[in-house]
C-alpha cells in the first residue's frame, strides 16, 4: 500500500512542477515582481484585457480577377493583331459580378480555330465556348478562378504584415478569418490608432507607370472635347493631383493615359522618401533588373512622349521622356514628410493586390483592458475563497481534499494555458471562476456519496472506495457533456468566447484528474494513518 | 455539517405547481419577446456603432443629445455605463450609419461632435484621444528637448508613458496638463500645450460591426446552439435511452427560454458573451440531468418492485444534498462575478445567475416528470415500459436478496 501509494504522491508533485513550469516558466528572480513577469511572458493576454484593435477585413477579390483578365484581353488582343484576325470588340460585358468573362466580338468563322489555340496556348487559364452570334466567351476555369481568388488573400495577408511589422506593433495577429469569405483578421495589441493604421494598410499603392496620351485637361468633358467625343480605345481617363501651387487644392485636372502598364509595383525593388533640389519631399525609387528592362525599353520607345507615374488610380505626376531610364527614378507629388515617408513604407512592401473593405472594427482601451482585469481577478479572488472556506465549514477534514483538489486545478488550468500559448481574455478569466465552481461539483458528488455509505453503515475505507467508484461514472458523463459544449463554443467562437471556452475545457480535463485521482490519494493517505474504527472526517 | 438529512419530499406529487411556475415564466418571457421589448440584440448581432466614453466630470446626457443631433445622428442612444461615479457614458449607433464603406464614418462624427461641443481651439488636437503615434509625430516635428539621432526613439519612449500615465493611471482622461508634468519633461508639456487641447472625455471602448459581420455572428451563434443541443441528444441517447435524452433537451430548452426571457423582459442586451453563457448553462443544466437520471438507472436496476414515480422521488432525494450544494457553490462564485466583475461581463454573469437556478430546478422539475409522464403514456398504450411491474420472476428476487 505504502510503495503505490509513494509513486502517486511523486506523480502528482511531478504534475504540478510540470504545470508550475507552464505557468512561469524558469523566473530570472522569485520575487513577487519576477514571478508576475515571467507569468506575463507565458500567458498572453487577450485584446480586451491588453486594449488595442481588432479588425475584419475583407479583400475586394474580384479587384484582382480584374487585372489579370485585363491583361489577358492586352494579350488577346496583341495575338490577334500579330496573327492578323479581325475582331469587332473585345470586352468584360459584367465586371462588377464576373471579373473573369471576357466577350469577343466579330471574329470571322474562319478563323475560329486559329482564336482556340491562341486561347489554349496563350491563355492556359481560360477557357473559350462560343457563344451566340459569332461571340465567343473567355471565362477563366474555375479551379483557376478559386486558386486566384485564394492566391489574392494570401499576398494580402503578406502585403499587410509587412505594413504593420513597419509600424513595430509587438505581436500582432494577422491571419485568415472565417470560412470562404476572404476575411481577414487583423488583431494588433496597444495600439490606439486605428484610423493611422487602416491608412497604412488600405492603401493599395499600386504603382504603376503608363504612357500619358493626352492632358492636362481641366476637367472629364474638356478631355472627351479634344477627341471628338469618343476615347481612343487603349486610352483611359484619369484624375490627376490637382495642380496649382501649394496649398491651392482647387483645380482638378484629367489626363488621358494608356490603358496598359509599362512597369508596375511588382517590378520595385526599394522606395525611400528623400528630398529634391528644392528641398521638398520626394520619393526615390528603384527597379528590378526585370522592370528594369521593360523599363528601358518603354522609354526608349517613346523617347518625347509623356510618361505619367499612377498611383493608385490617380496621376502623380506627367513628365516627358528625355531619354531612356534604366532602373531609377522620383515620384515628386507635393507631399508632406510624413506622407513621403508613409508613401514610402507602403510601396516598399509590395502592393496589395486588391482593396480591402472593413467589416468589422474594435478598439478597447488601455484604461478599459485594466479596469476589466482589475474586475476580473476581484471576482475570481473571492468566489474562490468562498468555495474554499464553504468547503472547509461543511466538510471539515475532507474539505481540505476539495480545497486542495481545487487549487492544484487552478495551477494545472494556468499550466495548459502557458504550455499551449493560449490567450487568456476577460471571459476567459470568468471561465476560471466557472471551472471552480463546477469543479467542486465533482467533489461534492463523490463527498456526498461516502457519507451515504457511511451512514448504510460501511467502515470508512470502504465507503471511500464505494463513493468513488460510483461517482465516477456520473463525474465522466458531466465533464464530457461540457466538454462538448465548451468544444463546440470554442469553433463556432470568436477572440473573447474562444478565450472562455479554452479555460473551460482545460478547466474540466484538470478537474477530472484532480478531484478523482488527487482526492483519492489524499483520502487514502488519511485512512492509512488512522486506526481501526476510526471516524473519517467528513463533516 | 449537513443540510438534508434524509430527505424525503415528494416532488412528483408538486409537479402541477412545478408547471404553473414554468409556464408563468416562460409565457411572460415569450409575450415580453414578441410583444414588448422583443429580444434585445447587442451590437454584436445587430451590427452598429458602440462608443464608451468616460469623462472628467458628471457627464450631462442632454448635452451629449444635443451634440449628436447637430452632427445628424437622430437616433444615437445613450445611457450611462456601469457605476454612475466613473462618469462613463455609452452612445449606440445603428447599423444605418454603419456602412462597409465607411465603416468608422458613426465613430468620427461621434467624437468629432463631442470635441466641437468641447470648445475646441482651432487647430489644436485633443489630448485626451490621441494616440502615441500622433503624439510621437507631434514631437519629433517640434523637436523641444532637440535631440539628435535618438530623437525618434526617446519621443516614442516620451508618448508611451504620457499615453500610459492617461490611460491607467487617470482611467483615460486628463483633467489638466500639470499632470503630466511629473511624467515627461516640463519642455515637452509645454510644447504638447501649443497643439495640443484637453477635452472633458476619453474613449475608453469603440465596438464597429459592419451588417455582414453581423449577421455571419448571428448564423454562428444559432448554429453553435444547436449543435449543442444535437450533441447532447446523442450522448445520451448513447448513455441511456432516448427517452433520457429527449427529456433533458426538452428540459434544456425550457432553461434557455426562461433564460432569454428573463433577458427581454429586463431588456438586457444578447452579445456573444451572453450567448457563451447560455451555452455553459446548458452544460450546467445538463450535468445536474444527468446525476438525477444517472440515480434513476441505478435505482431502477435495484428496486424493480416499485413504481416508476417512487424511484423517481426516491433518486432525487437522494441527490438532494448533492443538487442544493453543487447549486449553491457554482452560484456563490456567479454571484462573485456578477457583483464584482464589472459592467464588461454584466450581460454574462447575469445569464449565468438566472441560469443556473433555473437549470437546477428544471432538473427536478421537469425532466423527472417527463419521464414519468412518459412512461405513464406508454403504460397506458400498452407497451413496455422502464420498470418491470410488480409481479417480478423468482430469479430477480434472489438477485436483489444477494445485493443486499
Amino acid at each position: 500500500m505504502n510503495k503505490s501509494m509513494g509513486w502517486k504522491v511523486a506523480l502528482i508533485i511531478g504534475i504540478l512542477l510540470i504545470f508550475l513550469f507552464g505557468i512561469f516558466g524558469v523566473p530570472s528572480s522569485f520575487s513577487g515582481q519576477g514571478l508576475l513577469a515571467a507569468m506575463q511572458n507565458r500567458i498572453h493576454l487577450g485584446l480586451d484585457l491588453r486594449g488595442g484593435t481588432h479588425l475584419i477585413l475583407q479583400v475586394q477579390v474580384n479587384d484582382a480577377v480584374n487585372v489579370d483578365s485585363d491583361n489577358a484581353i492586352e494579350r488577346l488582343k496583341t495575338e490577334l493583331r500579330a496573327r492578323k484576325i479581325n475582331y469587332t470588340e473585345i470586352t468584360k460585358p459584367d465586371p462588377a459580378n464576373n471579373p473573369d468573362k471576357i466577350l469577343i466580338k466579330g471574329v470571322p468563322p474562319e478563323n475560329s480555330s486559329d482564336l482556340r489555340s491562341i486561347v489554349s496556348d496563350r491563355l492556359p487559364e481560360y477557357d473559350l465556348t462560343s457563344g451566340a452570334e459569332n461571340g465567343w466567351t473567355v471565362a477563366m476555369k474555375a479551379q483557376s478562378l478559386t486558386a486566384l481568388k485564394n492566391q489574392a488573400v494570401t499576398q494580402a495577408i503578406e502585403t499587410i504584415r509587412n505594413r504593420i511589422d513597419q509600424l513595430g506593433v509587438s505581436e500582432p495577429v494577422i491571419q485568415e478569418h472565417g470560412l470562404g469569405q476572404y476575411q481577414i483578421l487583423v488583431q494588433l495589441p496597444g495600439v490606439d490608432d486605428p484610423a493611422r493604421v487602416k491608412e497604412i494598410m488600405q492603401s493599395t499603392a499600386m504603382l504603376e507607370i503608363r504612357q500619358t496620351l493626352g492632358g492636362p485637361y481641366p476637367s472629364e468633358q474638356a478631355a472627351l472635347q479634344e477627341h471628338g467625343g469618343v476615347l481612343p480605345p487603349d486610352a483611359v481617363l484619369m484624375k490627376g493631383k490637382s495642380i496649382g501651387r501649394a496649398g491651392d487644392e482647387g483645380a482638378e485636372s484629367w489626363y488621358l493615359v494608356s490603358r496598359s502598364s509599362a512597369v508596375t509595383g511588382r517590378d520595385l525593388r526599394n522606395a525611400e522618401p528623400g528630398r529634391d533640389e528644392n528641398g521638398a519631399p520626394d520619393v526615390r525609387f528603384t527597379l528590378t533588373g526585370e522592370g528594369g528592362r521593360k523599363f528601358y525599353a518603354f522609354t526608349s520607345a517613346h523617347v518625347g512622349d509623356n510618361l505619367a507615374v499612377v498611383l493608385d488610380n490617380k496621376v502623380q505626376e506627367s513628365a516627358v521622356i528625355k531619354e531612356p531610364i534604366r532602373d531609377s527614378g522620383v515620384i515628386n507629388g507635393r507631399f508632406t514628410e510624413q506622407e513621403a515617408k508613409d508613401l514610402g513604407m507602403i510601396l516598399r512592401s509590395g502592393a496589395l493586390p486588391a482593396s480591402i473593405h472593413y467589416l468589422q472594427e474594435s478598439t478597447v482601451g488601455p484604461s478599459l483592458g485594466t479596469d476589466s482585469i482589475r474586475a476580473g481577478v476581484r471576482a475570481a479572488v473571492i468566489g474562490m475563497l468562498a468555495v474554499l472556506i464553504f468547503m472547509l465549514v461543511y466538510y471539515h477534514g475532507a474539505g481540505i481534499n476539495a480545497d486542495v483538489a481545487l487549487i492544484l486545478n487552478l495551477i494545472i488550468l494556468l499550466g495548459f494555458m502557458g504550455f499551449t500559448q493560449a490567450v487568456l481574455t476577460l471571459p476567459g478569466i470568468a471561465g476560471v471562476i466557472l471551472t471552480v465552481g463546477m469543479g467542486v461539483d465533482s467533489n461534492v458528488l463523490i463527498f456526498e456519496r461516502i457519507r451515504e455509505e457511511l451512514r448504510n453503515g460501511k467502515t470508512p475505507p470502504s465507503a471511500v472506495d464505494q463513493g468513488f467508484s460510483h461517482a465516477w461514472i456520473t463525474i465522466v458523463d458531466t465533464h464530457i457533456t461540457t466538454m462538448v459544449s465548451a468544444a463546440i463554443l470554442f469553433i463556432f467562437g470568436t477572440g473573447p468566447v474562444r478565450g472562455f471556452a479554452t479555460t473551460l475545457f482545460f478547466g474540466l480535463a484538470a478537474n477530472l484528474f484532480t478531484a478523482v485521482f488527487v482526492s483519492r490519494v489524499i483520502f487514502d493517505y488519511n485512512l492509512s494513518r488512522k486506526q481501526r474504527g476510526e471516524a473519517l472526517s467528513i463533516g | 455539517m449537513e443540510f438534508f438529512k434524509n430527505p424525503n419530499f415528494d416532488f412528483l406529487g408538486k409537479k402541477w405547481y412545478f408547471l404553473a411556475f414554468s409556464l408563468v415564466f416562460s409565457v411572460a418571457g415569450i409575450l415580453s419577446m414578441l410583444l414588448w421589448h422583443g429580444i434585445p440584440l447587442g451590437v454584436d448581432f445587430r451590427g452598429g456603432t458602440l462608443v464608451t466614453l468616460k469623462y472628467s466630470h458628471r457627464p450631462d446626457n442632454n448635452l451629449i443629445r444635443a451634440a449628436m443631433d447637430e452632427a445628424g445622428l437622430k437616433n444615437a442612444r445613450i445611457q450611462s455605463f456601469g457605476n454612475p461615479a466613473n462618469n462613463e457614458v455609452l452612445i449606440d449607433l445603428d447599423v444605418q450609419e454603419t456602412s462597409e464603406q465607411a465603416l468608422d464614418r458613426g465613430k468620427n462624427q461621434i467624437i468629432n461632435a463631442l470635441e466641437a461641443k468641447a470648445h475646441a481651439p482651432a487647430g489644436k488636437q485633443d489630448l485626451n484621444n490621441a494616440s502615441a503615434l500622433t503624439l510621437t509625430d507631434y514631437l519629433l516635428q517640434k523637436d523641444p528637448q532637440h535631440l539628435g539621432t535618438d530623437a525618434n526613439q526617446r519621443y516614442s519612449a516620451e508618448a508611451q508613458a504620457i499615453v500610459n500615465y492617461r490611460d491607467k493611471s487617470r482611467g483615460g482622461v486628463l483633467a489638466s496638463f500639470d499632470e503630466l508634468k511629473g511624467v515627461v519633461d516640463p519642455s515637452v508639456v509645454t510644447a504638447l500645450q501649443d497643439g495640443f487641447f484637453l477635452s472633458d472625455f476619453g474613449v475608453k471602448n469603440v465596438d464597429i460591426i459592419g451588417p455582414q459581420v453581423g449577421a455571419q455572428l448571428r448564423r454562428q451563434a444559432v448554429l453553435a446552439t444547436v449543435y449543442s443541443l444535437a450533441g447532447m441528444l446523442v450522448y445520451l441517447w448513447f448513455r441511456f435511452e432516448l427517452i433520457y435524452g429527449v427529456a433533458a433537451v426538452v428540459t434544456v430548452f425550457h432553461d434557455t427560454l426562461i433564460t432569454v426571457g428573463a433577458f427581454s423582459l429586463m431588456n438586457k442586451p444578447l452579445s456573444l458573451t451572453v450567448i457563451a453563457a447560455i451555452l455553459t448553462l446548458i452544460g450546467y443544466s445538463n450535468n445536474d440531468t444527468i446525476v438525477v437520471f444517472d440515480r434513476i438507472r441505478e435505482n431502477i436496476k435495484l428496486l424493480r418492485r416499485e413504481k416508476l414515480a417512487d424511484i423517481v422521488n426516491k433518486s432525487i432525494n437522494q441527490t438532494l444534498s448533492r443538487t442544493i450544494l453543487t447549486a449553491g457553490l457554482t452560484f456563490l462564485t456567479v454571484l462573485a462575478l456578477y457583483v464584482f466583475g464589472g459592467e464588461v461581463l454584466r450581460g454574462f454573469s447575469f445569464a449565468l445567475v438566472v441560469g443556473i437556478l433555473i437549470g437546477t430546478y428544471s432538473s427536478i422539475a421537469i425532466a423527472a416528470p417527463i419521464l414519468v409522464a412518459y412512461q405513464d403514456w406508454r403504460s397506458n398504450q400498452g407497451k413496455k415500459t422502464l420498470v418491470v411491474p410488480a409481479e417480478a420472476p423468482k430469479r430477480d428476487r434472489l438477485k436483489v436478496k444477494a445485493k443486499a
